[in-house]
């Protein structure tokens, strides 16, 4: 079995990825937690690339239903059907529309099945799941079939807290908070974005970045997808350490501030702070 | 195997279960982690913890069952030898009624500067000085209904005008949903459901007449599913005298949180005065000024207030009178503005109703809600939500 571990572009945390090992060889599903922007999904996408795994990805919104990832039956199309006389109208497994479980269970390798942002269902959503996450099987009420995982699926289910998940469901997962990365593990994951940036305008950017996230009251912090974002705005534009630093001192937003701050509120409340801060002659 | 630290995790209060015991036994018997502490710390916190707001809990734990380390109190800071819970004084009844209030807040203040300057040691018992124990207005574990205690961790008699603690009040989690369902089902009546949002449930009348207008070929009719759509404020009372009441609340806090989906919830300490606040961590740094949230959120919203509306009758009526700051308006100024906005308030009070009488700022509070004001318990929820 292959482990997993940092690649050329992606930077993984030791400990999660040991918590990654642990779930493929315990064959259970792994859900992650974590600020926006830590990449909880870009897990699964680096995941799936290194085991040479396909991988499935299930995007939950307010409105999904656990059975959608089952399968869905299409009652529409076959009344259509039956009153256009069409001939499939008799077999009603051409109405069934395997949904990614399915598809999980049913692959031919062992895939990655991304189950992205659970939070965002309806609060009965994870209790529908437990069963086919628990035994990695379901029943098909329409045709009698029972579909059964032939390998067990690995499993990766992001949430960002927005809902309580209920106890039955986690007691079924591990768990891993993924902490916002330190500087020198920041400073890595820059270095594997942009490799040819300059050191000491990453000092500097990283420097302006960390005091904006210590901002007290911030509506939405920056976090590393930002940094990211907004570093490849500098370099876009040319901007050279000493430019940066410049701004910094003359107090006033930071360049291209847009693609760091999302909130107008955080926007004027940072204004605000390094206008105070020059004026105290800092 | 493990079953020592299993059960230590469980004494520092982490709800783990026999099955995350299992799964821990089968990574080591995998040899997911071998003969590697800081490994085994990563693993076993990925099967036990669940939840990122244990894993503090988790920390200490894992650290004393290992390395048995020491836990350091910090909140035995200063004045300890002043004020060691060594001399407690059982007051019968009539010592209690016997004692009198002082009166004004002013005079009480200034007594305390003076005695201060007045006194040189440490003091237990007796009726003037500050110390422990005694009757003296000033001091900590003893009784005067006006008096002001002075670093001292829960007060027998929780009636201490001014909080020199400075605690930090605990975050309620809702933790407590085990036992909170039939809390939920109190809640559920003030469920009122109206369809909004994207059209996805089948409207079956309307698709019956539709295809029947169609000549029998098919005209389906969709509808928006309905949600509840009630928007609910919610204030709790932190600290001082609600800490025997944290398991009402809790269970309060826990089914409104999954039963209403327009749910804000706001801390105050006492009475409610200019600011609230959200987190108690940082309830200095980050108040939310009651302006700014009666101009947040509509008057359609609900608001349910809870605290035992236990204190000095200051707190509400004067200004100046908070316990933890300096208050331009008195409480009843804020509690009224915020009953003019929002029509439909009530105030649940965790504290038997038949002692509600002894307390003045009960009456008061109650004076101000009109009458709203009911026991937090199963039949009280029920009563104020008939109100709301």
């Amino acid at each position: 079995m292959a482990v997993f571990s940092s690649t050329d572009s992606y930077i993984v945390s030791d400990e999660l990825a040991l918590a990654v090992n642990a779930c493929v060889t315990l064959q259970k599903p792994l859900l992650l937690k974590g600020e926006p922007g830590t990449g909880k999904t870009r897990l699964a996408e680096e995941l799936a690339s290194a085991l040479g795994a396909p991988l499935l990805q299930w995007q939950i919104k307010s409105t999904t239903k656990a059975q959608q990832g089952l399968y869905e039956y299409d009652a529409v199309s076959r009344l259509r059907d039956s009153q256009l006389g069409s001939d499939k109208v008799h077999d009603i497994a051409n109405y069934i529309r395997p949904g990614k479980l399915w598809q999980a269970f049913t692959s031919d390798t062992r895939p990655v099945l991304l189950i992205d942002e659970i939070d965002k269902a309806d609060i009965e959503f994870p209790n529908d799941l437990l069963h086919e996450l628990d035994q990695m099987a379901f029943h098909v009420y329409e045709t009698g079939e029972q579909i059964k995982a032939m390998q067990r699926p690995i499993v990766i289910i992001t949430s960002n807290n927005e809902k309580e998940l209920p106890d039955a469901f986690l007691r079924r997962c591990f768990f891993h908070y993924i902490r916002f990365p330190d500087e020198a593990m920041l400073r890595d994951i820059v270095n594997v974005h942009f490799p040819a940036i300059q050191s000491r305008l990453l000092t500097t950017a990283l420097e302006v970045f960390f005091d904006v996230r210590e901002t007290p009251n911030l509506k939405k912090k920056p976090s590393t997808s930002e940094l990211l974002d907004w570093l490849k705005l500098l370099l876009a534009e040319d901007m050279s350490a000493e430019q940066l630093r410049d701004s910094q001192q003359k107090g006033g937003l930071m360049p291209m501030f847009g693609a760091l701050l999302k909130h107008e509120q955080d926007i004027e409340m940072v204004e605000k702070l390094a206008f105070m801060s020059r004026r105290q002659g800092r | 195997m493990l079953v020592q630290f299993f059960e230590c995790l469980r004494r520092y209060g982490l709800p783990c279960s026999i099955t995350e015991l299992l799964d821990l036994n089968a990574a080591l018997e995998q040899q997911v982690v071998f003969a590697d502490i800081d490994a085994f710390y990563t693993v076993a916190r990925m099967i036990m913890v669940k939840d990122e707001r244990h894993y503090d809990k988790f920390d200490r734990a894992f650290a004393d069952y290992f390395a048995g380390v020491e836990r350091v109190d910090i909140a035995d800071a200063i004045p300890k030898d002043w004020l060691e819970n060594a001399l407690k004084r059982d007051l019968s009844q009539q010592d209690l009624e016997a004692l009198q209030g002082e009166g004004d807040l002013e005079r009480l203040l200034e007594k305390f500067k003076e005695r201060l300057a007045e006194q040189q040691k440490r003091h237990q018992g007796g009726n003037k000085w500050i110390g422990t124990g005694g009757t003296s207005p000033f001091g900590a574990y003893g009784y005067n209904p006006e008096g002001i205690r002075i670093g001292q961790e829960g007060s027998h008699a929780r009636r201490a005008v001014k909080v020199w603690d400075k605690r930090e009040f605990k975050d309620f989690d809702d933790d407590a949903t085990l036992d909170n369902r039939h809390m939920q089902l109190a809640l559920r009546k003030l469920r009122r459901f109206a369809r909004s949002g994207a059209a996805l449930e089948l409207d079956l009348a309307g698709t019956i007449r539709e295809t029947s207008r169609q000549a029998g070929l098919l005209d389906l009719q969709w509808q928006a599913e309905r949600h509840n759509a009630v928007k609910v404020l919610l204030f709790f009372d932190v600290g001082g005298s609600m800490d025997d009441y944290i398991m009402e609340c809790q269970q309060l806090f826990s089914a409104a949180r999954s039963e209403f989906k327009h749910l804000e919830f706001f801390y105050f300490h006492n009475c409610i005065y200019e600011g609230v606040w959200r987190d108690n961590r940082r309830r200095f740094d980050q108040q939310l000024l009651l302006f700014d949230l009666l101009h947040t959120y509509g008057s359609d919203y609900k608001v349910i207030i809870v605290g035992d509306a236990t204190m000095g009758p200051y707190e509400i009526a004067y200004p100046g009178g908070s316990v933890e700051h300096w208050n331009e308006e008195p409480g009843a100024v804020w509690l009224q503005r915020l009953l003019d906005h929002y029509p439909k308030a009530v105030w649940l009070n965790p504290q038997p109703r038949d002692r509600w009488r002894y307390y003045q700022s009960i009456q008061l509070i109650n004076e101000i809600m009109q009458g709203r004001m009911f026991r937090l318990s199963l039949d009280g929820v029920s009563d104020a939500i008939a109100h709301l």
